[in-house]
């Protein structure tokens, strides 16, 4: 619990309106979308300005409180798990568009924005802001950044990271800072911007953001290619890359996801075949038209047993979005639903896939492969029961597999979901311990006290533990 | 407040009866945030979302929290119109675990006299009794004809009361006089070629306050080819009781109900409100701990649809023409009958029939209006603020028409055209009264 003088500092700060420490409002936030972490705060917090996120950062760092910045808790690492109690800070009064400069292509909002209300409010402009993560009808942009995160669209367009050009931070000393600008091009010092993106709330708390918009594609159309094999498929979208072409969206679902997604979504998703392909290219008409004939016939040739073109956007977007809710659906067939999101070089995609089902056998376990086939970012996910301990253990193992088998093709162990608490203990495998005595360096020059999320991206053993919680 | 004993007692019955696997079933994803009126009006607030309501049941049977009073505000808030449902991926049914947590809730729970004894009048003694349920309509008739509304609305004696209620007693339509309730048909053939046989469920305020809708549904029903059993020993869904956590109550209808259905030999058993629709169809669910009513519930519930399905099935609104005056009409879903009984596109269809009108779609016409059974008398705060919101909606298609499909839906969107202001040019209207409006014009 938090000491009467700190709870009185803060509420004469944010009034007492904006301060709640009942039993009920901390557990509502002592969880995120991560599995088997949940951890109650001390309070929740709702500041109105960054005037006052710094006083709060202040009054935190005098009395060493923990301090967990929390968009709409979607993300799938632990990120916003107040795992060392603290303060949640919640965003609910920062949440407007302050900008869209159709002059200079940036649009500049605070953190606690909904991801889908801005990309609307955009495109209603004829803007584009690509990153389009699975949550974006919830998570806040505030989120999207401190996870950097990823999305359909990532394949040709980047992540959130490539279109984050200026930051106001409030840094753990309580000092405000402000990064990058609406510059095309900024090499005043090191790159703050890149540094706080994706730093999962543990360097300081975003307080307004200015992105980088481009034009509106002028059309987009969308595909399905459809495989009774795995490998196959896997196969495609490496040779997709490998001839130049690059779609905006390279999905791949395999049968049993496919099933779920069915059952969710009832859009006549094909559940006969292994495995399915959903492709995407925008730009100009011809371009669109010319890309999907030649990813049509590599299809073909690497075994599709079907390919069809979406006959409408209605339908399209019918796809997309079932494609958003495969994770979530796939929580129908068991009740604990362990994901991860290995990522390896695009070429190496095949060689992954197969991994994964060997690693699958070899421990017994369903584990269902959706994911970004294309970035190749994969979501194998295990539909299992935490109360079967004996099974949750095995699903460690075949976590701990998949992730050394990820870094042997020359991968990574998350390559959109983030470190958090989940997987701080397998950083050191991507990192070294070199690397992960930088990253180190970095949290101690800036947050000596370590109130800044604590217990996020650095594990404070390395004993592995992905999903055997506490 | 409950003393520490009495809590315990609680988490106990928490830990015994809510279905531990349903509530696992939640992976916390947040799909349902957006969906949650009470989440977005309470300003983002956590405990008043599915998922956290969710999060918070299962804390309490995990021993996480004591069911405390914040806990109970958590669950009353929540209007029961599981908008979180559809938008679920993983399919939790939402509605049945806030049904269980609100029994286990209301079963161990100490109401003040006076909350006791509204809850037994209005649970025990008065919906489950057709006949007295027409006896309080009677008086409703008495006091609008006889005068003293005259008299009551002067003097002011209406100040007492909340004024959302002051509003309702405006907005409640003319009812019908005793002996109009008291002879109701048994069966009405088709007119024209039979199509089918049907059973008419006609509940208890829709054969009371709302008669003339269901005479408008039986109407309809006979245009389109159907031969109409409606059985006098039906009664009371039971919505209302499983919505409140008087879940014994409610299985003793559902009962009654099955029995007065069964073997009437019928194609499908019709209602005309999403709200009673919707229990009736989870009459299954309701039952399931019981075998010897599983299968019978289950033989009930197939045969379940709303007016508007059967209307758009059979064709009704090609065959038969359809016109009003030039006017925009659009169209407030009922939660329940979208929701649960997955009716949505039906009414849409039957009034983008009928000519001379422009149907307007409202902004989140799918979003619950705060009526919500009686959560607009106990909740009234929160359920004018969503209804305040539903009318800016409203105004912004500029209709003269908001058709409704469930007398709750109904009486609501009245209030808020009075509480607007704009009973001169805006009107409430049950769908099978439009209907037969635009045939009989």
């Amino acid at each position: 619990m938090l000491s009467s003088i700190v709870k009185e500092k803060i509420i004469s700060v944010v009034t007492s309106e904006n301060f709640d420490d009942s039993k009920v409002e901390r557990l509502s936030y002592s969880y995120d979308s991560t599995p088997n972490f949940q951890s109650l705060p001390d309070a929740v917090v709702s500041p109105r300005n960054c005037q006052e996120v710094s006083e709060i950062v202040k009054i935190c760092n005098e009395y060493k409180i923990p301090i967990v910045p929390r968009g709409s808790g979607t993300n799938l690492c632990g990120g916003t798990c107040p795992t060392e109690g603290g303060v949640v800070i919640l965003f609910k009064h920062l949440n407007n568009i302050l900008e869209i400069d159709e002059d200079n292509l940036t649009v500049t909002v605070q953190p606690g924005v909904i991801t889908l209300d801005m990309t609307n409010a955009v495109e209603a402009k004829g803007l584009f802001f690509p990153p389009d993560p699975g949550s974006m009808k919830i998570s806040t942009i505030g989120g999207n950044i401190n996870e950097n995160s990823g999305g359909l669209r990532g394949l040709k367009y980047g992540v959130t990271r490539d279109y984050v050009i200026g930051l106001e931070v409030v840094v753990p000393n309580g000092d405000i800072i402000r990064t990058g600008g609406k510059l095309a091009k900024d090499v005043a010092g090191y790159d703050l911007t890149r540094l706080m993106v994706g730093s999962e709330g543990t360097l300081g708390i975003i307080t307004e953001a200015t992105l980088k918009l481009i034009p509106m594609p002028e059309t987009k159309k969308t595909m399905l290619a459809l495989y009774q094999d795995l490998e196959a498929a896997a196969k495609s979208v490496s040779k997709i890359i490998a001839n130049k072409i690059i779609p905006t969206t390279l999905e791949f679902l395999d049968q049993p996801t496919l099933k779920v997604v069915e059952a969710f979504a009832q859009i006549g998703l094909p559940t006969d075949v292994q495995a399915v392909l959903l492709i995407e290219q925008d730009g100009p008409p011809e371009v669109v038209n010319r890309d999907l004939e030649r990813i049509a016939e590599i299809c073909k040739q690497e075994k599709a047993v079907s390919v069809q073109v979406a006959a409408t956007e209605v339908e399209a977007e019918a796809l997309r979005t079932a494609r958003r809710t495969a994770l979530s659906a796939l929580a129908r067939l068991k009740p604990t639903t362990i994901l991860e999101d290995a990522t390896v070089p695009r070429s190496e995609l095949a060689k992954m896939v197969n991994a994964i089902n060997e690693i699958a056998q070899k421990y017994q376990l369903d584990i269902c492969t959706f994911g970004h086939a294309g970035d190749g970012n994969l979501h194998p996910t295990c539909p299992t029961d935490s109360r079967n301990h004996e099974e949750m253990e095995r699903v460690e193992m075949a976590f701990a597999e998949i992730f050394e088998k990820a870094i042997e093709f020359g991968g990574t162990i998350t390559g959109e979901h983030g470190v958090g608490v989940m997987k701080a203990p397998y950083l050191e495998l991507k990192l070294g311990k070199e690397g992960i005595a930088v990253m180190k360096a970095i949290k101690q020059a800036l947050d000596p006290n370590n109130i800044m999320n604590p217990g996020k991206v650095f594990a404070k053993d390395n004993r592995k533990r992905v999903v055997v919680g506490k | 407040m409950t003393t520490v004993k009495e809590r315990e007692i609680l988490q106990e019955k928490f830990k015994e009866q809510m279905n531990e696997d349903e509530l696992l079933n939640c992976m916390r994803c947040g799909f349902c945030l957006p969906s949650c009126p009470t989440y977005i009006e309470s300003g983002y607030k956590e405990s008043h979302s599915p998922r956290g309501r969710i999060a918070l049941m299962k804390a309490v049977v995990d021993g996480l929290i004591e069911p405390d009073e914040d806990f109970e505000r958590s669950l009353e808030l929540c209007l029961g119109c599981r908008a979180c449902e559809p938008v679920c991926p993983s399919g939790v049914k939402y509605g049945h675990l806030l049904e269980d947590a609100r029994d286990v809730i209301n079963q161990n729970k100490k109401f003040s006299m006076p909350a006791r004894i509204v809850r037994k009048t209005v649970f025990e003694g008065l919906f489950p009794h057709p006949n007295r349920m027409k006896n309080l309509t009677g008086l409703i008739g008495f006091y609008q004809r006889s005068g003293i509304q005259t008299i009551a609305r002067k003097i002011g004696f209406l100040g007492l009361l909340p004024e959302n209620l002051v509003t309702m007693e405006k907005v409640l339509p003319k009812v019908p006089t005793m002996k109009e309730m008291k002879n109701r048909p048994e069966y009405l053939p088709s007119i024209g070629t039979k199509k089918h046989r049907v059973a008419f469920f006609s509940g208890c305020l829709m054969d009371t306050m709302f008669m003339k809708t269901n005479d408008a549904t039986c109407k309809l029903l006979q245009i389109t080819g159907c031969d109409i059993v409606i059985p006098p020993n039906q009664t009371c869904c039971g919505a209302l009781h499983g919505h409140s956590g008087e879940k014994q109550s409610a299985k003793d209808l559902a009962k009654r109900n099955i029995q007065a259905f069964d073997e009437l030999n019928v194609d499908f058993i019709i209602t005309n409100a999403g709200g009673c629709g919707a229990f009736l169809i989870d009459y299954d669910h309701l039952l399931k701990d019981e075998p010897e009513w599983s299968a019978r519930a289950k033989l009930f519930v197939e045969k379940i649809k709303d007016i508007s399905e059967i209307l758009v099935s059979v064709g009704f609104h090609q065959k038969v023409k359809l016109e009003l005056p030039k006017q925009i009409i659009t169209y407030q879903d009922s939660c329940h009958l979208r929701n649960v009984m997955k009716t949505a596109s039906a009414p849409r269809t039957l009034l983008k029939s009928i000519k001379g009108v422009e149907y307007v779609e409202m902004k989140d016409a799918d979003r619950c209006c705060g009526s919500a059974g009686i959560y607009n008398i106990i909740e009234s705060e929160m359920s004018m603020k969503l209804l305040d919101n539903k009318m800016i909606q409203a105004k912004n298609t500029q209709a003269a028409t908001i058709v409704t499909a469930n007398p709750g839906c109904l009486l609501q969107m009245m209030v808020g055209i009075e509480r607007e202001g704009l009973s001169v040019k805006m009107r409430g209207i049950h769908i099978v009264d439009l209907l037969l409006e635009a045939i009989n014009d």
